[in-house]
């Protein structure tokens, strides 16, 4: 899975070429080879470093501060989404939906790597969700049908239906 | 900044330390480790960094990263690396151990022996670690670390796989590979049940409803069911009467035109009834009027009189929706005969001030028509007997379950079931001639006569609730009618009438992102469907995917597409196809010897398992399920298929040619039990399948007798037909397009300044007079023709005629002749 996700992330950055990556473990945890000696391990750190070398170091934040809110995504994304149990994907849906009602994006107002690997990470779950639940998470339905049609994030992933009349009466919550 | 910690967590000691090591000034603060200081974080969480924008940093290491930016000092890929591996790897291990890093190794010193301890010792003797040691730790001791870990929640077992695959046993391996080996030798004898489904039809909303009793009909008959599908259309009530008006035809010729149309729609939809009917019949009013009296002789209804308005000059009472005035509440001067469109009070007609005739504006008067009604409170406990028995043994939908029981809760009341309408069934009784039957009251009774009128036996269909199973088949809105109100009825009959078992209603289906609407060209219907050039099967499939089953879903072109492409394509089409064209091409058209090993019998027990899954949910009616079913079955094909790699094998030596073989002779079989499994979704494809195969006609009865089973049904040698593509793909812009055309966007022609008329600019009364009668013969002659269907072209251009001589006729009004508004996009 994170092996498509940054063939995905590279096309996105407008890589020409793509990098051979190798896995490592039982959670198939990626490894990049670099030329300049020890490899890069883990999802995030290779995601970030690709961003480094596309030249676009706006994408992992522009202040120190918005780094950090990047960074913290990023962990929650492979801590917290990657191989949650089925009990705890209503919490999270709760959590991001409830974080995204005043933000267009994860870190504020700019479009972030965190942005990428959520939408990647949360992708399946979306997919899944009724019409009546993804209403019933307006903020995070409404964040994602952003993301995935920003362009040039979607790449492999199928376009998830995310409607923009309300069918159900009452509140969101 | 504050930075908010808890005692004995180690993750705020790291935080801690690193704050220390890199000199970042905050305010430190003791919190409890129930306060909840990140709004919307399920749990309390520590450390959490405030920053002075106003945003929380709830993860220890990304706050770390910060405290090290702040200070001016870099993160180089490596950090961030060991960060992660930290995070991810090393925090969701599941030793207790595990969990500390070098911070908290301090508190652990004693058990040092778990990690080399040279570099722990190297580490702690660092001067920022004693230090943050020595202020955190001094007082607390083992102790507040211990309960810190005793509070956090057990790593999760993460299900790192997400195709959960069902693993098979040896012993369903082996049972697999016996079951096939029978063959199409032995076949049970057919269960013996009479099983008859009806289905309603009222609006094409509804093909849902039709479609569902179809597949359950094409199934039972399949699993050796004496089944019956009865449908037909309600013909009987005022929305009759009105479009009779409308279009200038008599209730009898729309009846008729009607008829055909939804006729049409679902032999294009290859819909298998037994009996397509209609409700007038002498046959109706015969049954009817039987329930009737016999319901009356028991006394179960009641006589009254209700006041209702009537109008002098048409001869009729009103129905409410022909009644218009002044609201009593609000004095909006258009509240119509049952609620007022401005404050939304619910009204009744008699109620309204001034009232009018819609029809010919003339003053309606009060009069009181007697009427009969049906006693249902008298006979709600033997429905309540009889419900709790139906619910209970047979199928019923959720939605059903709780309309029913809410209608019951709200306590029933007396339904009247009669109307003052000419069209419809009479009602026998002298006191209430001229009065026709209620269409609720009425029209399930058209079930009865649809069957009276195919067969003289319908008694022993309908009268027979010991053999025989009733399946109704609807949209929620009509489920009160079908569980309350027409089995009173039969129960108050006492004529042992059927009674349903299983009533199963879906919910609403939705157009993109609004509700279908036919007055709004929303939307396509059963009558457009055709024109899309989509064929009926895949149309089927798409519908009865989506099915509304626990909540309303929604119909997206987009998602069709996708399904057709994905599923019948790449998945099914995909599949069957190899499997044929590897017998074809490499083994001359016959299904090749089969030597079957443990990863084939593999395959078998996979596919058994499915088909098992298959019969158990259709048995209960559950469509959309039994779907995937079959899908999953065609994905464990790809992938054999995949796996095994015949097309190379083929070319290698004798062992490797038998492999092939036997993939390919296993991969054709399947084929053919997909034919058998598609029927009652797709019956052209699957019979497409089955020519291509010239599968032999048995095979369906073989599989799919007792709880199923997956036999070799095209043995070595058998002979198959030629292969050829069973899908097409659906491209973008096709989808575009339909898109575009059943969007509902009314936008009128602009209509062309024509350069021989001349608009007159003087009011002219006379010429006047003369234009609008042209106007009305125009009018009619455009709607003549959109109701023949000419061709496009042509209505246009006299639809411009038209908009000509409106201007014209303004023009000799006196009026200021301005082109006619463009109607912009509706929602």
């Amino acid at each position: 899975m994170a092996l498509m996700e940054l063939a995905s992330l590279e096309k996105s950055l407008g890589f020409k070429k793509a990098n051979k990556y190798s896995t490592q473990g039982n959670n198939k945890t990626p490894i990049l080879q670099s030329n300049k000696g020890a490899p890069l391990i883990g999802l995030v750190t290779i995601a970030s470093h690709l961003v480094q070398e596309a030249a676009q170091p706006e994408l992992l934040g522009r202040t120190a501060e918005q780094r950090a809110v990047v960074r913290q995504w990023l962990e929650y994304r492979v801590t917290q989404l990657d191989g949650c149990p089925k009990e705890d994907i209503r919490s999270i849906l709760k959590e991001l939906n409830q974080y995204l009602e005043d933000k267009v994006y994860l870190a504020g107002s700019d479009f972030t790597l965190a942005d990428i690997l959520l939408y990647y990470g949360v992708h399946h779950i979306m997919a899944d969700l009724s019409v009546q639940e993804k209403e019933q998470h307006m903020n995070l339905s409404r964040w994602f049908d952003h993301i995935q049609h920003y362009p040039g994030i979607r790449q492999h992933l199928p376009l998830v239906v995310v409607l923009r009349n309300r069918l159900y009466t009452g509140g969101h919550h | 900044m504050k930075l908010f910690v808890s005692d004995g967590n180690p993750h705020c000691l790291k935080v801690l330390a690193v704050a220390e090591l890199t000199g970042v000034k905050c305010d430190i603060c003791h919190a409890s480790d129930d306060e909840r200081l990140v709004p919307f974080l399920s749990h309390p969480v520590r450390p959490v960094l405030l920053l002075p924008c106003g945003q929380h940093l709830f993860k220890a290491n990304p706050i770390c990263l910060y405290f090290l930016e702040v200070s001016g000092r870099d993160v180089c890929d490596l950090t961030s690396q060991w960060l992660e591996w930290e995070a991810a790897e090393l925090q969701e291990e599941a030793t207790v151990v595990d969990i500390v890093l070098w911070a908290a190794l301090y508190p652990l010193l004693s058990n040092s022996s778990f990690l080399p301890g040279e570099w722990f010792e190297q580490v702690n003797a660092l001067p920022v670690c004693q230090t943050v040691a020595q202020r955190v730790q001094q007082q607390k001791s083992l102790e507040s670390l211990k309960r810190f870990l005793q509070k956090q929640p057990l790593p999760p077992a993460r299900c790192r796989n997400e195709d959960a695959e069902r693993e098979m046993t040896d012993e369903e391996i082996q049972a697999a590979g016996a079951t096939w080996s029978r063959g199409l030798a032995d076949r049970p004898t057919p269960a013996e049940r009479r099983h008859p489904i009806q289905a309603i039809l009222q609006y094409l909303r509804c093909s849902g409803a039709v479609l569902t009793a179809d597949v359950q009909l094409s199934y039972g008959r399949l699993r050796g069911w004496n089944a019956l599908f009865v449908c037909g259309t309600d013909e009987y009530g005022t929305a009759t009467e009105n479009k009779a008006r409308e279009e200038g035809l008599s209730p009898q010729e729309i009846c008729d035109k009607y008829h055909a149309v939804h006729a049409s729609i679902y032999k294009w939809f290859q819909i298998d009834f037994d009996h397509f009917g209609r409700t007038t019949t002498e046959k109706q009013t015969e049954i009817a009027q039987d329930i009737f009296w016999r319901l009356y002789d028991r006394g179960f209804l009641i006589p009254d009189t209700v006041d209702q308005l009537h109008c002098e000059n048409c001869q009729r009472f009103l129905a409410d929706r022909f009644v218009e005035g002044i609201c009593p509440n609000c004095r909006y001067p258009e509240a119509r005969g049952d609620q007022c469109d401005k404050c939304g009070r619910l009204i009744n007609a008699v109620e309204l001030k001034d009232p009018q005739c819609k029809v010919c504006k003339r003053t309606p008067v009060v009069r009181s028509s007697a009427h009969l009604f049906l006693d249902l409170p008298k006979l709600e406990s033997q429905l309540e007997q009889w419900l709790e028995q139906s619910m209970s043994t047979g199928n019923w939908t959720s939605n059903a379950r709780h309309i029913t029981r809410s209608w019951l809760r709200d306590g029933l009341k007396p339904r009247c079931i009669t109307r003052d309408l000419r069209w419809g069934t009479p009602v026998p009784h002298p006191d209430f001639s001229g009065k026709v039957f209620y269409v609720w009251f009425d029209a399930p009774i058209g079930y009865l006569s649809i069957t009276a009128s195919y067969t003289d036996e319908w008694e022993k269909w309908w009268k027979n609730p010991e053999k025989v199973e009733l399946y109704n088949f609807m949209a929620k809105d009509n489920v009160p009618f079908h569980s309350v109100v027409f089995p009173c009825s039969l129960l108050g009959a006492q004529d042992n009438y059927t009674l349903v078992s299983n009533l199963i209603a879906t919910e609403y289906l939705n157009y993109e992102d609004t509700k279908f609407s036919k007055s709004r060209g929303v939307g396509v219907f059963g009558d457009m469907a055709k024109d899309t050039d989509i064929p009926s099967d895949v149309w089927r499939f798409y519908l009865l995917y989506l099915r509304p089953e626990g909540q309303d879903s929604a119909f997206s072109w987009a998602d069709m597409a996708l399904k057709n492409n994905s599923e019948l394509l790449n998945n099914l089409g995909n599949f069957i196809n190899r499997a044929g064209m590897f017998a074809s091409k490499f083994f001359e058209g016959r299904v090749p010897q089969m030597e079957l090993q443990q990863e084939d019998k593999r395959l078998l027990a996979q596919v058994g398992f499915e088909l098992r899954q298959y019969i158990q949910l259709l048995d209960r009616v559950r469509i959309r399920d039994a779907l995937k079913c079959i899908l999953n079955i065609s994905r464990h094909g790809n992938q054999y298929i995949q796996v095994n790699e015949p097309w190379k094998k083929i070319k290698g030596g004798d062992e490797d040619r038998l492999r092939a073989g036997t993939v390919t002779g296993v991969s054709v079989n399947v084929a053919c039990l997909l034919s058998a499994m598609l029927r009652p979704y797709m019956p052209a494809v699957s019979a497409t399948i089955r020519e291509q195969l010239c599968a032999p006609a048995n095979c369906a009865d073989a599989m799919f007798q007792g709880a199923g089973s997956f036999v070799c049904t095209l043995p070595a040698g058998h002979r198959i037909g030629t292969i050829s593509p069973l899908f097409q793909k659906l491209e973008a812009e096709q989808i575009e397009s339909l898109k575009r055309r059943f969007g509902g966007q009314q936008v009128t022609a602009t209509v062309p300044a024509s350069p021989s008329a001349t608009i007159e600019t003087s009011a002219n009364p006379e010429r006047a007079k003369q234009l609008l009668q042209e106007v009305a013969e125009q009018g009619d002659r455009v709607r003549a023709l959109k109701a023949q269907k000419a061709e496009k072209t042509l209505i246009t251009a006299e639809v411009a005629k038209l908009l000509q001589l409106k201007k014209q006729l303004a023009a000799a009004e006196g009026k200021n002749p301005e082109p006619s508004p463009q109607k912009g996009k509706k929602k």
